[in-house]
């Protein structure tokens, strides 16, 4: 048999068993599986915990009833009024911060890797500014409202706002610093179409009303944006995690990843479709959220490591659970009156950002 | 493994960076590949790796044509080791090395047994058992060059292209590198500026200049004050150790040049 294991000919099968190195100890990785199914018990507490929260408490003998109840187990109904504010309102916006959330880390560790940057996020790299200014187009012009139509027009900003993005960047190419300068550039472009849609054609309430949701609500989470977002979260992150070798393999740049046999180009654009997707939905029912993609997979990164395989859904799961929490915190912070989510986002994401660039010798 | 370019030409937005340039490296034998700043070598041998498309020529590994290959084809035939990039990763040492296994995995699948087993003998080849789970970021420019070495051989590689393998490493681990490639009984080609360690190590030398490959032969051979004081337009004194092999000593850069060619200033070091 081969004593080198490092020549081509090992790699035969059963040639590791003759080799004289024993593997390398994985110690973590049972203590990973354990961690991320005590993550999704976390997860699955905070939206329950979260669902009681808010205007109206809803104790948990409630929050059983109406789930009794809705699902057809045979519990006593609630009053009318209190069913449906727990299962038209209260319910879809949790799950939908926890979807959102989800999406969003999934974007921002996907970003990171592909563009090589730390502080790489759908939001900073002016993605979001993109969906919003697709969507507030299809709301004021009014072609195709509805779900869909804004979900689409979403999405085209975001493909746009990604187009004008790598064009910039064509030069320099995407493993580069200048790309959050860059993102920023064309993230203000879009917002400032933005407000030109919103100053030509829309009225007073309309404006209002945009304004509000572009600043990042739960609010108007109902079961159709759910369901959309229940498909297309997971989607996505399926679509991350078969690229998760190739994530890892873009950590030394464009040519060392091609040359571990990664189609570079193709994993690229495939995952920017990816994040656009997942942004221009999320970004077409709550308005865009900030930092969220930016920070949780820093923080995960201490706990998971930093390999895609099991990056990636820590991250999902770690954002879920924030933003769940962030959103109880709009609802109650300030109650009765609501902050936008995004505005709270914003506000713990601006100082772990700093601490990021501080980290980095970049401030 | 052969590795052979006919005719290979390539150029950066319009600037020739190869021309037409023609090699045979035979199986096992471990080729320098000396040259200038901005003489094309990293090009070259990006081009050799696959990872540029020649203008017009073609590589083959054995006879088969790079571009039939698939990026996948290539990895699981040839490593490739770029010039270090400083950068900002959480990656682990044994997380780098085991880069080297992506070739042979489902994209999704994690590294097994057999994986792990190979990363262990590829930091063990390059004394870094001990520091197999210390994070990339607290490693020396020597230290992550070695990692890159042991990434490579951990893709069982046929064989090796190197940019510059030995740039940060101090005079001992210079001198085990070379030994490790002159040893591994791959086809190697391997970019060095120091010309003394290549021609102790290499079985042959590549002159390369303004993208023209122009002399190709035994160290003893390529090594001649002549192609010195044209190529690298210094004044050198050539003599030979204790095996017969050359050894450079420089009195002094050139007083007066060569006119330099007009191309010369757009092939920067390093182009990617």
């Amino acid at each position: 048999m081969f004593a080198d294991l490092l020549h081509p000919a090992a790699r035969a099968p059963g040639a590791a068993a003759a080799a004289p190195y024993a593997p390398l100890p994985q110690p973590r990785a049972r203590a990973r599986t354990g961690m991320l199914l005590a993550q999704g018990l976390v997860l699955a507490a905070s939206v329950a915990a979260a669902t009681r929260i808010g205007s109206a408490d809803v104790g948990w003998t409630d929050l059983g009833r109406v789930l009794g109840a809705r699902l057809g187990l045979g519990t006593e109904p609630l009053p009318p009024l209190l069913d449906s504010l727990v299962w038209d309102l209260r319910l879809p916006r949790v799950l939908m911060a926890a979807l959102v959330g989800a999406s969003l880390a999934v974007c921002g560790t996907v970003l990171q890797a592909v563009t090589r940057n730390a502080l790489a996020d759908p939001y900073l790299l002016g993605v979001s500014s993109g969906a919003g200014a697709g969507a507030v187009t299809v709301v004021v012009l009014g072609f195709g409202a509805g779900t869909l139509g804004i979900t689409g027009g979403a999405l085209a900003g975001a493909l746009l706002a990604f187009a004008g993005l790598l064009l910039l960047l064509r030069r320099t190419g995407l493993d580069s610093v200048r790309i959050v300068l860059t993102g920023v550039v064309v993230g203000q472009l879009f917002t400032a179409l933005t407000s030109l849609v919103l100053m030509a054609s829309a009225d007073a309430d309309t404006t209002r009303a945009v304004t509000h949701w572009l600043l990042g609500s739960m609010a108007p989470a109902r079961w159709d944006a759910v369901v959309v977002c229940a498909v297309v979260t997971p989607l996505g992150l399926a679509a991350a995690l078969l690229c998760a070798n190739a994530l890892d393999g873009l950590a030394f740049g464009a040519d060392t990843a091609a040359s571990l046999g990664i189609g570079v180009r193709r994993t690229r654009m495939l995952l920017l479709v990816v994040t656009a997707v997942l942004t221009s939905v999320a970004v077409a029912t709550v308005g865009a959220i900030g930092f969220v993609g930016l920070i949780v997979p820093h923080g995960v990164r201490f706990l998971a490591g930093p390999l895609h395989r099991v990056l990636l859904p820590h991250a999902a799961l770690a954002g879920a659970v924030f933003l769940v929490w962030t959103d109880a915190l709009a609802r109650v912070a300030f109650a009765p009156r609501e902050v936008p989510v995004g505005v709270i986002t914003a506000l713990i994401g601006v100082p772990l950002f700093l601490l990021v660039l501080r980290r980095r010798g970049e401030l | 493994m052969r590795i052979t370019a006919e005719g290979l030409s390539w150029s950066a937005s319009g600037t020739p960076v190869l021309r037409r340039v023609d090699l045979d490296i035979a199986p096992g034998e471990t080729v320098g590949l000396i040259g200038p700043n901005g003489s094309g070598k990293s090009s070259l041998l990006r081009c050799l790796a696959g990872l540029r498309v020649p203008d017009a020529g073609t590589v083959r590994y054995d006879g088969v044509p790079v571009r039939d290959l698939g990026a996948r084809g290539i990895a699981r035939r040839v490593a490739f080791v770029a010039q270090d990039s400083a950068l900002d990763t959480d990656l682990r040492v044994a997380d780098v090395v085991g880069l080297g296994r992506t070739p042979f995995r489902d994209r999704w699948r994690g590294p097994d047994a057999y994986d792990r087993a190979v990363v262990a003998a590829a930091l063990d080849r390059v004394g870094l058992t001990g520091l197999a789970g210390r994070p990339w970021k607290g490693l020396s420019g020597g230290e992550r060059q070695r990692a890159h070495i042991a990434r490579a051989f951990a893709q069982q590689p046929y064989g090796l292209l190197l940019d510059e393998p030995t740039n940060h490493l101090d005079v001992k681990h210079q001198l085990q590198l070379m030994e490790l490639l002159a040893g591994a009984e791959r086809t190697v080609l391997v970019a060095l500026h120091d010309l003394t360690l290549a021609a102790r190590h290499c079985d042959r030398l590549l002159l390369v200049h303004d993208g023209l490959l122009v002399a190709s032969g035994a160290p003893a051979d390529v090594l001649t004050c002549e192609n010195l004081a044209r190529v690298f337009e210094v004044d050198a004194e050539l003599s030979a150790d204790a095996l017969g092999r050359p050894a450079v000593s420089y009195r002094g850069p050139l007083r007066d040049p060569a006119p330099r060619s007009a191309h010369r200033s757009a092939h920067r070091q390093g182009t990617p």
